[in-house]
């Protein structure tokens, strides 16, 4: 009996981990990149009594997330070019929208990772007090991971035959990932006010929830057509 | 899996911008027939393949399977009917040759308990199941390859140049494949640029020069002569 949809989904999930885990290129690529963000605007932002620049933070947070996320993204894709095995999961009896949801599942969890390393991270070294509220913090997160990533996976879907997709993903991905980005950084922020701006933070997510559903909505609906040749 | 016994590429054509990679073309394949696509570098041998293969959508024209047009079959089914061996070999090089089938066999829904041993046993690379693919020599690899596009005994079989990197020994092995394949009443189109290994395995020759087809034939032997003469040296 072939596969269901959420079958399809965790098969191609299960393969990407299992690469990933035997090449570690992608955790480590990533991981270095943002770790090397934080640092870099760590020089700039904070000054030489160890004050950092106020409200840098949460911008630091979703720039390193965005950029990280752009990096594994790329990688990703990569390893589906090489071999053109993308047409082999194109061409399987599987809903292609369920090889998408595997790609968008293995993103999400490769951000995460990424994720956990960077927050307290940028909490440490700007002394923002992200964990004031830490289920705001992470609902932020997880939902603008979500829509950072659905997007990013059909687009890096899309370009993986073009010569040109490392210029082209991030011309493509990041004004349409605006909102979500621009939705992160607000409600973050609210978050590191003192007090926290709970109901700002709540409305931001809320927003990104919004964004979330119209982005795999859109993604899950478009994926089949754009990737026939 | 839906069971068919003709394909029909129906006056289709393919363009890229403004290339034009295939131009109405019309051909049938029948169940048995081995299809020899034949062609020089460019000809759009790789763009029918896909076409069949349901990955290229043609600009113009029709390709139907059994009389039905692909848009009116459900595409996992139309699909689960298809094997394609491609020049790209559609294998995960960090993986093992057995994690490669196991993780086809399940996306095709297959019991991997019974094919994933037969089809490393038919590849001779049951000893090398656990190694990475990507230490493999590109015969090896083709071979995994051709297995791995077999592993579901497809309807459609789709071969684009089947005998890349691989020797004497495995070249006969395969060309004996395909005649398996063939006598069991699959449809095999094989694109390839090797006459020598086409003369005597294909039973219908397609040449195609520049998007279009020039010949479509039966095949009588003396194939390199022949196609000199339609498509010059």
């Amino acid at each position: 009996m072939r596969p269901g949809f959420v079958a399809v989904a965790l098969l191609v999930l299960k393969k990407d981990l299992a690469i990933e885990f035997k090449s570690r290129e992608i955790v480590y690529t990533t991981l270095f990149f943002a770790v090397a963000c934080v640092m870099i605007f760590s020089f700039a932002f904070v000054m030489e009594e160890g004050i950092p620049v106020q409200g840098a933070a949460a911008g630091i947070l979703w720039i390193a997330v965005a950029f990280s996320g752009t990096l594994a993204l790329g990688r990703t894709f990569e390893r589906e070019r090489y071999g053109e095995t993308l047409r082999a999961l194109l061409l399987a009896p599987a809903s292609r929208a369920a090889v998408y949801a595997g790609k968008l599942f293995g993103m999400i969890l490769m951000m995460a990772a990424t994720e956990v390393v960077l927050t307290p991270m940028v909490a440490f070294f700007f002394h923002a007090p992200f964990f004031a509220r830490p289920m705001l913090l992470v609902a932020l997160l997880a939902l603008g991971t979500v829509g950072f990533a659905s997007v990013g996976t059909l687009f890096a879907a899309m370009l993986v035959r073009t010569r040109t997709r490392d210029v082209l993903l991030p011309i493509l991905l990041y004004p349409v990932t605006i909102p979500v980005i621009i939705a992160g950084v607000r409600g973050t922020a609210a978050l590191l006010q003192s007090p926290p701006e709970e109901p700002v933070a709540t409305l931001w997510i809320g927003l990104l929830m919004a964004f979330d559903v119209v982005f795999i909505t859109l993604a899950l609906w478009t994926f089949e057509p754009l990737m026939t040749e | 899996m839906i069971t068919f016994d003709n394909v029909r590429l129906a006056d289709v054509s393919r363009h890229f911008g403004r290339r034009r990679a295939v131009s109405h073309v019309t051909l049938d394949a029948r169940s048995g027939d081995i299809i020899g696509l034949l062609g020089p570098n460019g000809a759009g041998k790789s763009t029918i393949i896909g076409m069949l293969a349901t990955l290229v959508a043609p600009t113009a024209g029709s390709v139907t399977y059994g009389g039905q047009p692909a848009r009116a079959l459900r595409g996992d089914d139309l699909r689960a009917s298809i094997g394609l061996l491609a020049h790209e070999l559609y294998l995960y090089p960090e993986l093992t040759a057995r994690q490669n089938l196991d993780f086809f066999a399940r996306l095709y829904g297959l019991q991997t308990s019974a094919v994933v041993p037969a089809a490393l046993d038919t590849a001779g690379l049951s000893d090398r199941a656990d190694d990475e693919v990507g230490g493999f020599s590109r015969g090896m690899r083709q071979r995994l390859a051709l297995e791995r596009a077999l592993l579901h005994e497809p309807r459609l079989v789709l071969m684009d140049e089947p005998f890349t990197g691989l020797d004497d020994a495995a070249t006969g092995v395969v060309r004996e494949r395909i005649q398996r394949l063939s006598a069991r009443g699959a449809i095999i189109v094989v694109a390839t640029h090797d006459l020598d290994l086409a003369d005597g395995l294909v039973t219908r020759v397609a040449i195609i020069r520049g998007g279009r087809l020039v010949a479509d034939e039966p095949a009588a032997g003396g194939l390199r002569a022949h196609y000199r003469s339609m498509v010059g040296n």
